[in-house]
């Protein structure tokens, strides 16, 4: 059991700012809440392969595949740097893994959602890894140090993969009727479930406050929220897209633009697992997985036998 | 995990250090998971080096390293409090001699 006056030099260490390693003492909830975050960030990195996967053949042209090749790998990087970072709180990433593919652990609940035109990836890169880069950033500062490290990592090369779509959205939402037609119907559905990656508002959200009390975040999913959307209010005006949102109105008191109820119904819907592609990205995650097993295997054969090699 | 024999095709794990330029001291970038150190030297530089970020990387396996424990931090440390004369503010110049730094 935890005693107080651990739990006391914990907090002052969190309130001085410190940052806290593997080795340190720390609450065994900080622990468990910190595996369960950090394995569903690293989940969603590799599902996030998948949507954008998808169109990696069917690329616009040889320049836009490269781009896209590139993008995905660096998401399977992410997805890697926040593995090894959970596997330092004691925890080995096959059951990380396990868990998650035969299991009930979570991921972003964004991609269980379709790609159904190249717009989409334009879309992906804009909105999401746009959402991405504004949670990712304040994760760099979390109170774990191999948490903050990643995320550093991490933001590193985001701005490439949301610089990217929002220039070929730029480029499409400037193009013919039907290319414009195309942008805009990609933003308007991505909008909403955009929006519903910070996580259920901050009165609904009862994991906030431990995390930000324990400095894995500084900021409310709310916060968060609204610096993405007021971001994006411009960035879409720059570029003649619309956000599908009639109540989007600046608020000259707050200094923020005000939004639109977001549907909520829809977010816990997909939580459970009825989103549009839960199953199918489940499903595509376990075959590689599985498929990959004799490889895992022959690889670790192959290493064996040269050790004996070497020591014969 | 229930089936012990599916465990073993875990590949060991290995912690991957890089130098970022010329000249520079080995920082620790992170770890993989690799069946012998010549796929954990593969898998790190695509891993952790992508952009250029090492121009070297060193692999060891993680199971090999050592640390210090944090409850030691304050005795493990100390003889370096005591110790004074190990610094150069510990010893008096003259003057003139001081001023032309």
């Amino acid at each position: 059991m935890d005693t107080q006056k651990q739990l006391d030099d914990f907090q002052k260490r969190i309130d001085n700012g410190e940052t806290i390693e593997p080795k340190d003492w720390m609450p065994e909830r900080y622990r468990k809440q910190l595996v369960r975050m950090m394995s569903q960030h690293a989940h969603s990195e590799i599902v996030g392969m998948l949507p954008e996967g998808n169109w990696i053949t069917r690329a616009p042209s040889l320049k836009r595949k490269m781009v896209l090749l590139a993008k995905v790998q660096d998401e399977a990087g992410h997805g890697l740097y926040l593995y090894s970072g959970t596997e330092t709180l004691g925890v080995r990433r096959k059951e990380l893994i396990e868990d998650y593919i035969y299991g009930n652990a979570k991921y972003s609940s964004i991609f269980n959602y379709p790609t159904l035109t190249y717009a989409d990836i334009c879309v992906i890169g804009w909105l999401v890894d746009g959402a991405a880069i504004v949670n990712q950033t304040m994760l760099a500062k979390s109170s774990y140090g191999p948490y903050a490290r990643a995320n550093l990592r991490i933001c590193k090369e985001e701005s490439f993969h949301k610089k990217q779509g929002y220039e070929m959205l730029a480029k499409m939402a400037s193009g013919t009727p039907d290319q414009k037609k195309m942008a805009q119907d990609a933003v308007n559905r991505w909008w909403w479930p955009t929006l519903m990656m910070f996580g259920p508002n901050d009165s609904d959200s009862p994991n906030s406050a431990e995390l930000i009390k324990w400095g894995v975040k500084t900021k409310t999913n709310d916060e968060l929220r609204q610096h993405f959307v007021d971001r994006s209010v411009m960035e879409a005006e720059a570029i003649g897209i619309t956000l599908p949102d009639p109540d989007l109105t600046y608020n000259e008191e707050t200094g923020h633009w005000d939004f639109g109820d977001i549907p909520w119904d829809e977010f816990w819907s997909v939580v459970k697992g009825d989103g549009p592609m839960n199953r199918e990205r489940i499903k595509a995650r376990r075959k590689a997985y599985e498929e990959g097993e004799w490889v895992r295997k022959a690889a670790k054969e192959y290493a064996h036998k040269k050790s004996l090699e070497k020591a014969s | 995990m229930s089936n012990p024999a599916e465990q073993n095709t875990e590949w060991p794990l290995w912690e991957v250090f890089f130098q970022p330029s010329n000249g520079k001291p080995f920082e620790h970038a992170g770890s993989v998971h690799a069946p012998d150190s010549e796929m954990a030297l593969q898998n790190a530089r695509d891993t952790y080096a992508r952009r250029n970020e090492g121009i070297a990387i060193w692999v060891v396996p993680s199971d090999q390293i050592t640390a210090s424990s944090p409850e030691d931090r304050g005795p493990f440390f100390d003889p370096a409090n005591d110790k004074a004369y190990r610094h150069p503010q510990f010893y008096s110049v003259p003057r003139a001699v001081k001023k032309r730094k």
